[in-house]
């Protein structure tokens, strides 16, 4: 059974289902009496609410009704929160405004949410929600962070004066300054980190069902964690008690991120299903998704990095601004510090380190975490300031790179982090090698010939998965623990079921997770039904995002095998009168080793439910659950290395060749990581060359449809090279790492680092669209 | 979408006629910016005339170096015929390259050059061709056709049938992408015709598609991409966006130019 166990690359299992149209999304559910939900929304990015009209639109052809933020509050149903508490360096906690499911005096941002019309049909909810009439007083707007701290700026919330929402710092800025100051050379350079939109292919979506006999509601939602998402509205926002809200997330197609967090519309639609009698159902459209969904990134750093007469780092020293939008979306606080800073010593050995962040309220969609959340930061700005170093250092970027690797491990970073394993050089060296590092010079000189600018560029990433232990990040502020659950279920016939608390939304965990079962017990990968997203069939779980599904939760499902194994070989060694310790489990058998006593797996289930024959004392049945606490975060490495030819007449960068040498540790399944590597690139390299978020000075967003806001498409990508380098990962049972996000962390700077080279000087900011490149190659203009 | 009465005609007249009998109707031919207007509540036709199975509309007929085009003929077909590509290769490679395949078998000329989008393609290559817009009431000349943004000679109710031209002795297109929409940011249709060399710009025009005398008279007197080299293009005119300013566009527009002479066929 080799062929479907660990290391396989076994098709997935859940394609067919995907491929043929046959999965179920949120909005494929629907429900006896289902009523559709349109969302009344801000046009502007900041206004007080004088008043709320729905006379008119209560009126209209269908409409059940039109409900609004004053209700809401009426019924209890509290504030959004932010589930990570930050301290700023004066000691007082994070400056956290009011976010009201449905604002009450005040919009923040464009997209806002004011009133929920719920009627017979999605048009007729929409045209009615046209009819509602809201006054306004429009009030002054700010978009960018930096402008936002500037004094006289436009004051969001009164919590946070200034807009600064905290002043957060790590690190020693005595001994980083020290290190400054008596440096060989410190390079320094500023770095702006673009907005993007996450753009799942699935729309967000929500139905809520309120029974009124059991008192009970039902929410099926576009969500990566549906446990979280119960905790959360059950324990904040008072929507029910835990017991009384199940949580279904059914197929959900993409999230990068954006799915983690609770969103009014979930909490309106259940509030709204009560208030009105009938199940309520929305569904985002496009532009709604771009007006909504949470965004990434939106930093603005300055950065110091010294070095010694040897080229050795002595210290970094970062001053970052973070834009968190208008409201604390729930893992807002975390992405810039925590998921960044405690990675800013990347894979170099840093004697010092400090830096600093300021959170920024602004007139815009909130911020949070979007694939690599915070490691993409901190990576881009790390490696564009190597980059620039050995630029300035006149030495090559790899020489600069290998002189700084942290090359024993554990290697505790000045920055919280304990990297556990890693070969910085193996990475480094495949990737060199598959790039043909050593041919560019003669590959320029051909793009010269034909009028063409070339350039290479590389990036050493490292990142932090499999977040993360439970007590370590309390210390740090989270408001919940980070370990997973699972349960192994095995039926009396053998064939068994995985619940888990992980999520999949195109990670492939119904393949990947039954190949680790398959693998240990050598039953066929179809006997194995791999069941999560619903808050009524799994134990409570922790979800998926961080790269953690395969650290944590497959490392849950790993202790739950093991009891289980443990209890089939004592029912096994009872069956054939042999000792416990003998019983072997291996092609769907228990042998007694080295003799040909053997029974069949599906016996060993059957026994335990027959309960006829079993050990005494023994509870029949075959089932255990575990729940795993990591006892660190994993670290994934490795060396992108992107090469570009641009054309100086219209400013246009080809990647000629895109190479990515990882270190994931283990690999579950080959082409899965694969998968998952490309589609991470071509984010990356959308964020690099095509894709902004853009508001304009009155928070209006341009870029709220794919006319303007660029996605990276097929013919925008080269054909990746990728290998793998394996340290194990000592941290956990499977030693694996993750590689969910690496493809997005690792691939922008080296793009960036690509096309500075080939123009030649550093004045470029993503996206590096033609236009931009255009301009860095003609100053003038 | 607001409510809406569909009708599917099946000849000129009787579509003429619907749209005369419904003041606040459409006539809908691919649907490709239609629908998508609709969509987005920026169009509330009261009726949509839908002219796609009228079986005249359809079609690209030649008479030696005559073309004709039928309105409702989709990019797609354009960009694969055959005949047409053995006289005049620019104009299916500029169909070739309207959108994406769903949007090239769909969308069709007629619709295309009646809404008149300012990064459109085809505008380029209609008044790069010197072609002529036929409509159920006349024949208008492209040189009076392409008004300004979204704008055209079109009277209330008035329908395209078709547009025809004489094929060029040469002609090419080049055209710069628009990074997210993939319209033309900048697209340059030059042509050399019996009555003379006409080159026509899309996609940068403050107000819409726009013939390039300078360009034109530098290729009349020496039909090669050199010869552009030293003639000017006035930023003043052009469009800014987000994605382009005014600068930027004028450098693609001698860029693009000299590619379309360099690619003419
Ligand atoms: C994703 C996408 C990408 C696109 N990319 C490009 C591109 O790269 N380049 C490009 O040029 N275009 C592009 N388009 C536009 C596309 O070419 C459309 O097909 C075209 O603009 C409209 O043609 P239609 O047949 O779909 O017209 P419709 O949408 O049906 O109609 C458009 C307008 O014209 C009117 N109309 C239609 N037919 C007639 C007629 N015979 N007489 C009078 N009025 C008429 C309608 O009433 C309506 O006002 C793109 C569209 C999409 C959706």
């Amino acid at each position: 059974m080799g062929v479907e166990g660990i290391g396989a690359r076994v098709t997935r299992k859940e394609d067919k289902r995907f491929l043929t149209g046959k999965g179920r999304y949120t909005d494929d559910m629907t429900v006896p009496g289902m009523k559709y939900a349109y969302f009344v929304r801000s046009p502007y990015a900041h206004a007080k609410i004088r008043n709320i009209d729905a006379t008119a639109a209560k009126a209209m052809p269908g409409v059940i009704d039109v409900l609004d933020g004053k209700q809401l509050q009426a019924d209890g149903i509290g504030n959004l929160i932010c589930g990570w508490m930050i301290h700023s360096k004066d000691g007082t906690p994070m400056k956290m405004g009011a976010w009201h499911p449905l604002a009450v005096d005040t919009v923040r941002y464009v997209g806002d949410a004011i009133a929920i019309v719920v009627a017979d049909s999605s048009g007729e909810a929409r045209d009615a929600a046209e009819a509602v009439v809201v006054d306004y007083e429009q009030l002054p707007a700010v978009v960018e962070a930096v402008a936002a701290l500037a004094s006289g700026a436009p004051q969001i919330h009164p919590e946070a004066p200034g807009n600064l929402i905290f002043d957060w710092q790590i690190g020693e800025p005595d001994a980083v300054d020290k290190a400054i100051a008596t440096a060989a050379h410190v390079t320094e350079i500023e770095i702006l980190n673009n907005r993007l939109s996450p753009n799942p292919m699935e729309p967000r979506a929500t139905l809520g069902i309120y029974d009124t006999a059991e008192d009970h509601y039902t929410c099926y939602t576009t969500s990566q964690n549906p446990h979280v998402a119960r905790l959360v509205m059950s324990a904040f926002y008072n929507v029910a008690p835990e017991n009384k809200l199940r949580v279904i997330a059914p197929d959900v197609g993409g999230g990068f991120g954006s799915k983690i967090y609770i969103y009014p519309e979930e909490i309106i639609c259940l509030w709204a299903s009560k208030k009105t009698g009938v199940p309520v159902k929305w569904t985002s459209d496009r532009t709604e998704a771009f007006l909504t969904d949470a965004h990434g990134r939106d930093h603005v750093s300055k950065v110091k990095m010294a070095f010694d007469a040897n080229n050795r780092i002595t210290a970094l020293k970062v001053d970052t601004i973070a834009n968190l939008g208008a409201y604390m979306s729930l893992f807002s606080s975390a992405v810039p510090t925590y998921l960044y800073a405690t990675l800013l010593s990347g894979q170099y050995d840093i004697p010092a380190i400090h830096a600093n962040v300021r959170t920024v309220y602004t007139n815009t969609v909130p911020v949070d975490a979007y694939r690599g959340a915070g490691r993409p930061e901190a990576t881009y700005l790390l490696e564009r300031t190597m980059e620039t170093a050995a630029r300035e250092l006149g030495v090559s970027p790899a020489e600069l790179r290998r002189a700084n690797f942290i090359r024993t491990f554990p290697h505790q970073t000045p920055v919280i982090m304990n990297y556990d394993a890693g070969d910085y050089e193996a990475s480094l060296n495949a990737a060199m090698q598959a790039a043909d590092w050593a041919g560019f010079a003669a590959r320029r000189s051909q793009s010269e010939a034909k009028g063409k600018k070339r350039g290479i560029g590389m990036s050493c990433y490292i990142e932090a998965c499999g977040i993360a232990p439970s007590a370590a990040v309390g210390s740090l502020g989270a408001g919940v623990g980070l370990w997973e659950s699972a349960e192994v279920r095995v039926n009396a016939v053998g064939t068994i079921e995985v619940l888990t608390g992980s999520h999949s939304h195109g990670q492939g965990h119904e393949t990947t997770f039954a190949q680790l079962v398959a693998g240990r017990l050598g039953v066929p990968i179809e006997s194995i039904n791999i069941v999560h997203g619903d808050t009524d069939k799994v134990q409570m779980g922790m979800g998926t995002y961080g790269s953690r599904s395969g650290a944590v939760g497959m490392s849950a499902v790993v202790k739950a095998l093991d009891k289980v194994e443990a209890k089939a070989k004592k029912i096994a060694a009872h069956l054939m009168e042999a000792s416990e310790e003998d019983i072997v489990i291996e092609n769907g058998e228990l042998k007694v080793a080295g003799t040909d006593k053997s029974v069949p797996w599906f016996q060993v289930a059957l026994a335990s439910y027959t309960a006829h024959n079993l050990p005494s004392g023994m509870e029949p049945g075959l089932k255990e659950t575990a729940f795993y606490d990591p006892s660190n975060f994993t670290f994934p490495a490795g060396c992108y290395i992107a090469e570009v030819e641009i054309d100086p007449d219209t400013g246009e960068t080809d990647i000629v060749q895109f190479v990515a040498a990882d270190d994931f540790g283990n690999i579950i399944n080959p082409m899965i990581v694969e998968g998952q590597v490309h589609g991470g690139i071509a984010q990356g390299i959308g964020q690099a060359l095509l894709e902004s978020v853009q508001y304009d000075e009155n928070g209006q967003l341009l870029t709220a449809s794919y006319m303007d806001y660029a996605m990276p498409r097929a013919d925008d990508l080269p054909s990746f090279k990728l290998s793998h380098q394996n340290t194990p990962c000592p941290g956990n049972p499977l030693g694996i790492k993750g590689c969910g996000e690496a493809g997005a962390i690792g691939s922008p700077p080296a793009l960036i680092n690509a096309i500075t080279d080939a123009i030649g000087h550093n004045k470029l900011t993503m996206p590096a669209t033609p236009m931009k490149v255009w301009q860095a190659l003609h100053p003038a203009h | 979408m607001y409510a809406t009465s569909y009708h599917r005609a099946s000849s000129v007249e009787e579509a003429v006629k619907l749209k005369s009998a419904n003041e606040e109707g459409k006539y809908l031919s691919g649907g490709m910016t239609l629908i998508a207007t609709m969509k987005q509540r920026l169009a509330a036709p009261s009726d949509l005339i839908d002219l796609r199975h009228i079986s005249t509309l359809r079609g690209i007929s030649i008479d030696g170096r005559k073309v004709t085009i039928g309105a409702a003929t989709p990019h797609a077909d354009v960009a694969a015929s055959r005949e047409l590509a053995a006289i005049c290769p620019a104009i299916c490679k500029l169909a070739g390259h309207i959108g994406d395949p769903h949007v090239r078998h769909m969308g069709t000329i007629g619709g295309s050059i009646a809404n008149n989008d300012p990064a459109a393609d085809y505008p380029a290559g209609l008044l790069g061709l010197g072609a002529t817009i036929v409509t159920d009431r006349r024949s208008i000349p492209a040189d009076d056709f392409f008004i300004g943004l979204f704008e055209t000679a079109l009277e209330e109710g008035e329908m395209v049938t078709s547009v025809t031209f004489n094929a060029p002795e040469k002609a090419g297109y080049a055209k710069f992408n628009n990074p997210a929409s993939r319209f033309a940011m900048t697209g340059v249709f030059v042509a050399k015709t019996a009555g003379g060399v006409r080159v026509a710009v899309t996609g940068a025009g403050s107000s819409g598609v726009f013939r390039h005398p300078g360009f034109e008279q530098a290729l009349g007197s020496n039909w090669s991409a050199d010869a552009l080299s030293n003639v000017a293009v006035d930023a003043s005119n052009l469009m800014a966006d987000m994605h382009a300013n005014a600068e930027y566009r004028a450098n693609l527009v001698k860029v693009m130019a000299k590619r379309a002479v360099a690619s003419a066929g």
